[in-house]
């Protein structure tokens, strides 16, 4: 942590020199980024969606205490430094960067801090979930803000990569002290309307159409090269890639996997791409009597030789060659590399063995094979109607004869939330970059906060111990043992049927450099020009 | 038309198949062209699981690595040779096509059967009855062409989504694709039936039929239904094709049969997105193929429709 | 008159209503909404307490009650998605649609009479064999392929138009945004408006053909040939003429199906119309923009049939309600 303080600091000093050098030549020197992706940001409120296109385009206009670098480190925002208290291990203190200045020219202090934290972690605000654990915030002094938590929280600054500090003045005084509620019918002002800290401005906001942002001279950091952001979203794939084909735009998000190599290949285009710090995996309902969807007698999938059995006839490696056009990284594990807990063994999977699958189904009783559903979603992850159709050929070959039933998202997840589907794929991002959130989501028993996303119904109450204690450790060695503990029970088990970590592409105007951010969230802050 | 005594009356099929039409047909090339091309089409279609070279509905016989392999070259991993090339399942274009076309051809046939039963019965009631029964049924028609077809197939497959079991749904699936396009089409033959039979309905024959005590779906079916059999027949051959298009536009909005079990535009609707990464083999020869199909079956619409017009022999 | 005003009023309005049933009895099976409004973390309680908080959870006749009794007053809520007002939403898209539906309606019509005409005088002749078939093709591929393939060779292999947008747009009075007045607007404007009109285009000359060629049958012409008038002034002063009436009723008729159908035509060219709207709103769940679109749709037909029922009988009193022959 304190490396990062330090480099943060002499960050903020050559920023300081470096706009005054830079402020003459900015007028010579202008560049437009026109940057085009799938889908538009829901709302420009800095709290009121926990949405990954939201955040990416707000944290142009806002900011927040901590930021998320490209390797997936933590980077000072408005913080300086943050760090538990020594008196009192549940309380989080931040030192609040100072001349920091809002868009409309007022001075940011802790009070905006404690408002914005108090103002995210109250419904209807849509980050409530992520501060959760926390008690109340207070302002020490004009620059120091306490944290305090329910009990040790050692993890909880990783929370705050999305959460971004708004000016109290101005939230009251235009009524939004609040975060937008869906029920109270009419439109908030902090919608369309924004006064951040970040390094732009917003000049034009037509949802889903337009969106155009300035640069702030006033930022307290580099001065960026990109002086304006024009952000138009293109849903169709195919219009995207022409949109920069044409040059009608500079940078497309969200390149659809099979035009990368082409796009490669054509003049004046380049392709940016790095992982992404999201998994797809199968899972199934392990627990039931029987299937709802599956001739099967019992439950199949409750026998873990039926689950090994499936874990050696799915070619992860095809998938890869031919499904993702070899843009991705195929893993046994369901969590990415940069995530607390991986390793390198997790990843590792054995090439298919269908005579020994066929030879487990023998064993289990389910030699002559099973019907069973699959449910999928067809517009959530890079080409996920194609990977559940792959699957589809590979369990045919040891007997198990799917039927896909693929459907828009607003369909699919609900079916895992609400427990009606024996088997389907999911993609997992983990946010905190800690195996404890995949933990508390998809592996322990669901009851309360916990396992909203566990489809498997997988319920172990030992385990459950286990992962309730990682939340308040703070001996970090013996947490990433007992992490350790927990994912090999849970690789032992075959809870997930996991298949790659997906892969970014950021496809866009030769002459450009930018690099793939893991959550997706590109910066137009860290695009230099040739 | 200039018939009325209801004994001596021809069936419809030899009507069809009248000396007229058959004359009209050997003087028109493009018709002998387009009937030969969608004959071609539908034969394929039928006996495709013994023309096909390989059965792409059977994933167990799929293998991914045959992915993208592109038209006559072998592929680079298994050294397989297709004809059409494959797609991005590995699945044999040519086969698909035809497999597809099946569906496609399915979905069309059943769906203009479906419209035609519906729109025939109700304009014939609406017609023969008149008065409240007609302006409710009338006005029935006036929602329904209210919800644009599109957003109609979507809400019943919504719907349809709610109370069939999940076990059931992907089996359902074409089913419910055939009520959705039926059920946006009805319409035209509710009011071209609806006009013709309140036209005949007072015509002599007709009356003399309701004298002797014919009951009337007699009437209906024996007297007045072949009247309207030559605008019906043209509005169901263009209805054909118009089924066959809805459905490729369906499948774009993400509503349709399985992509297991694809369709030609479901094939097309995948094909779409490999524009411009130089697979363009995905997505030409399942266009052509409906193009082909499409056109046809609207060039043998077009020609019934002048056949059938009296005044234009 | 008054009586039969009254009368289509009063139908008019259970077209209305009877559609604001349905579309709304059916959107509980479109998916739910809570899915995509809220993030990956929010817990399985905090879900069905925004579910309780929208009214979700309440009895069908309450909600459709609520819905409508806001309606009345042009309150449609606001949006899950985009959280502004529906109506705001909507009139702000819709002046897109309507440019684009009737740009592409023209040149449907004018097309589409000029082809009709050229095809019923020239019957059998090669050229107006090649326009039947031609014209065909429009109606022989779908929609989105049509636009695709236009963004392949006019944007990307010529680079001649835009593949995508409204290019620059001006304000006219308050709300009407239009890009009918710069450059770039025109331009963006031109393959959308083919995607859309190709259809309307096909089936505006497929229907003048016809009339021309009954019309030209009748002994009306044949005596305005006897009586020795030019060629010209027959086809175009007599025939075209008698020809237009239906025409122009069924174009008139097809102005709500043009609107529906932009729903294909917006999203490949991201279009921000209303059409573009809708279907982001279906695939979000955004019931009150559903709700607020298809209320739009169901208006727009219902005043087209009212005017053209209208017109009808200020033309001939004779005609009555009774139009069926006009339309099919």
């Amino acid at each position: 942590m304190n490396m990062l303080l330090t480099k943060a600091r002499s960050g903020l000093l050559m920023g300081v020199a470096a706009s005054a050098l830079v402020l003459t030549s900015v007028a010579a020197h202008s560049e437009t980024i026109r940057w085009a992706r799938v889908g538009d940001a829901l709302t420009l409120d800095p709290h009121s969606q926990n949405e990954g296109p939201t955040h990416t385009l707000n944290h142009h206009i806002y900011e927040t205490l901590v930021g998320r670098d490209i390797d997936g480190s933590l980077t000072a925002r408005l913080a300086t430094e943050w760090e538990i208290s020594e008196e009192d291990d549940s309380v989080w203190i931040f030192r609040i960067r100072e001349g920091v200045t809002f868009h409309d020219g007022t001075p940011m202090t802790a009070e905006d801090v404690v408002f914005s934290l108090d103002r995210a972690r109250t419904p209807p605000s849509g980050m409530a979930a992520l501060h959760a654990a926390v008690e109340d915030v207070t302002a020490e002094d004009d620059h120091t803000v306490h944290v305090r938590m329910s009990g040790p929280a050692p993890l909880y600054v990783q929370n705050l990569t999305n959460t971004f500090i708004m000016s109290k003045a101005w939230a009251e005084e235009n009524g939004v002290e609040v975060a937008p509620d869906f029920a109270a019918g009419e439109e908030a002002y902090s919608v369309r309307n924004t006064n951040g800290t970040g390094p732009y401005r917003l000049v034009e906001r037509d949802p889903e159409v337009r969106t155009v942002l300035e640069r702030f001279d006033d930022h307290w950091d580099d001065t960026p090269e990109v002086t304006e952001i024009i952000y138009t979203p293109i849903s169709e794939a195919a219009t995207r890639v022409a949109a920069l084909l044409s040059g009608e735009v500079d940078i497309v998000q969200d390149v659809p996997v099979q035009d990368i190599a082409r796009l490669e290949q054509t003049d004046g285009v380049i392709v940016s791409r790095g992982p992404e710090n999201r998994n797809i995996f199968f899972s199934y309902d392990m627990t039931s009597d029987s299937l709802a969807s599956s001739d099967a007698e019992g439950n199949p999938f409750a026998t873990p030789e039926v689950r090994e059995a499936m874990s050696l006839a799915i070619d992860r490696n095809a998938i890869r060659q031919v499904v993702m056009r070899g843009e991705s990284q195929p893993s046994a594990a369901p969590l990415p590399p940069f995530v607390n807990g991986w390793t390198e063994e997790m990843d590792a999977f054995s090439d298919p063995d269908l005579d020994r699958a066929r030879g487990l189904m023998e064993e289990a009783g389910y030699g002559d094979g099973f019907t069973v559903q699959l449910d999928c979603p067809n517009d959530r992850y890079l080409n996920d109607e194609a990977i559940c159709q792959a699957l589809v050929g590979m369990m045919a070959q040891i007997g198990i004869t799917v039927d896909l039933n693929s459907q828009t998202r607003s369909l699919h997840f609900p079916l895992i939330e609400n427990w009606e589907t024996d088997f389907y794929l999911l993609g997992w991002g983990v946010p905190t970059f800690d195996s404890q959130y995949v933990f508390d989501f998809l592996v322990h028993t669901r009851e309360g906060s916990y396992g909203s996303f566990n489809g498997s119904r997988y319920s172990n109450p030992e385990l459950d111990e286990k992962i309730q204690a990682l939340a308040t450790m703070t001996e970090l060695e013996e947490r990433d043992a007992l992490i350790a503990e927990i994912w090999e029970e849970v690789m032992e088990e075959h809870i997930f049927l996991n298949v790659h970590n997906q892969v970014l592409a950021y496809a866009m105007r030769d002459g450009i450099n930018l690099d793939v951010h893991p959550e997706n969230q590109p910066h137009m802050t860290t695009i230099t020009f040739d | 038309m200039t018939d009325f005594t209801p004994e001596t009356r021809p069936n419809i099929f030899l009507r069809a198949w009248d000396s007229d039409i058959a004359y009209s047909f050997r003087r028109s090339p493009l018709a002998i062209v387009a009937a030969v091309v969608s004959l071609i089409i539908i034969f394929a279609a039928i006996f495709a699981p013994w023309l096909a070279p390989h059965d792409p509905f059977n994933p167990a016989s799929l293998n991914l690595m045959d992915g993208f392999t592109p038209p006559m070259e072998p592929n680079a991993f298994t050294g397989n040779v297709y004809w059409l090339g494959t797609d991005d399942q590995g699945r044999d274009i040519f086969s698909t096509i035809l497999y597809g076309a099946r569906i496609s051809l399915f979905v069309g046939f059943m769906a203009v059967l479906f419209a035609m039963a519906l729109g025939i019965t109700l304009g014939l009631i609406a017609g023969y009855r008149g008065g409240w029964v007609d302006s409710v049924l009338m006005r029935v028609a006036d929602v329904q062409l209210t919800f644009p077809s599109i957003l109609l197939a979507l809400l019943i497959f919504g719907v349809a989504r709610g109370f069939i079991p999940p076990a059931y749904r992907e089996a359902m699936a074409i089913w419910v694709l055939i009520v959705a396009i039926g059920l946006a089409e009805w319409v035209q033959y509710a009011r071209v039936v609806r006009g013709a039979t309140m036209v005949e309905k007072n015509k002599e024959y007709v009356q003399a039929a309701r004298v002797i005590g014919a009951h009337p779906t007699k009437i209906l079916v024996r007297h007045i239904l072949p009247n309207v059999m030559g605008p019906v027949l043209v509005i169901a051959t263009i209805g054909l094709a118009l089924a066959i298009i809805a459905e490729a536009t369906l499948s774009f909005l993400g509503v349709g049969v399985p992509p297991t079990q694809p369709s030609l535009g479901t094939l097309i609707r995948i094909g779409q997105g490999f524009l411009f990464s130089g697979e363009w083999w995905i997505l030409l020869f399942p266009a052509l193929t409906l193009l082909a199909l499409a056109l046809s079956v609207n060039l043998l619409g077009d020609w019934l429709r002048d056949a059938l017009n009296p005044r234009l022999r | 008159m008054l009586a039969f005003i009254l009368r289509r009023l009063v139908q008019s309005v259970i077209v209305m209503l009877t559609v604001a049933l349905v579309a709304f009895a059916l959107f509980r099976f479109v998916g739910d909404p809570i899915a995509s409004m809220v993030g990956q973390e929010t817990t399985l309680a905090e879900r069905a307490e925004i579910r309780q908080a929208l009214g979700l959870n309440d009895p069908f006749p309450v909600q459709f009650w609520t819905f409508l009794s806001r309606a009345v007053q042009g309150d449609f809520g606001i949006s899950y998605r985009l959280q502004q007002p529906v109506m705001e939403l909507i009139l702000s898209r819709l002046p897109a649609t309507l440019e684009l539906a009737l740009i592409s309606g023209i040149m449907a019509f004018l097309f589409g009479v000029g082809f009709g005409v050229y095809t019923a005088l020239r019957r059998g002749n090669w050229l107006s064999g090649s326009i039947m078939t031609v014209s065909l093709i429009g109606v022989s591929l779908p929609t989105f392929l049509i636009g695709v393939l236009l963004i392949w060779v006019f944007a990307v292999e010529l680079q001649w138009l835009p593949s995508f947008g409204r290019g620059e747009t001006v304000y006219i009075g308050d709300w009407w945004r239009t890009g009918l007045l710069t450059p770039s607007g025109r331009a963006s404007l031109i393959l959308p408006a083919i995607t859309l009109g190709l259809y309307q285009m096909t089936l505006i000359m497929r229907l003048v053909r016809a009339e021309m060629l009954e019309v030209l049958r009748t002994d009306y012409i044949k005596f305005a040939r006897a009586r020795g008038l030019s060629n010209r002034a027959v086809h175009f002063g007599h025939a075209l003429k008698n020809t237009l009436v239906p025409v122009i009723t069924i174009t008139g008729l097809q102005m709500g199906s043009i609107i529906a159908f932009s729903i294909i035509t917006e999203t490949v060219f991201q279009w921000p119309g209303v059409g573009a709207l809708f279907i982001n709103s279906v695939r979000f769940v955004d019931v009150p923009v559903m709700a607020a679109y298809l209320m739009l749709i169901a208006l727009v037909f219902v005043v087209i049939n009212l005017v053209v029922d209208l017109l009808y009988y200020a033309v001939d009193p004779r005609l009555r309600v009774d139009r069926a022959s006009a339309r099919s």
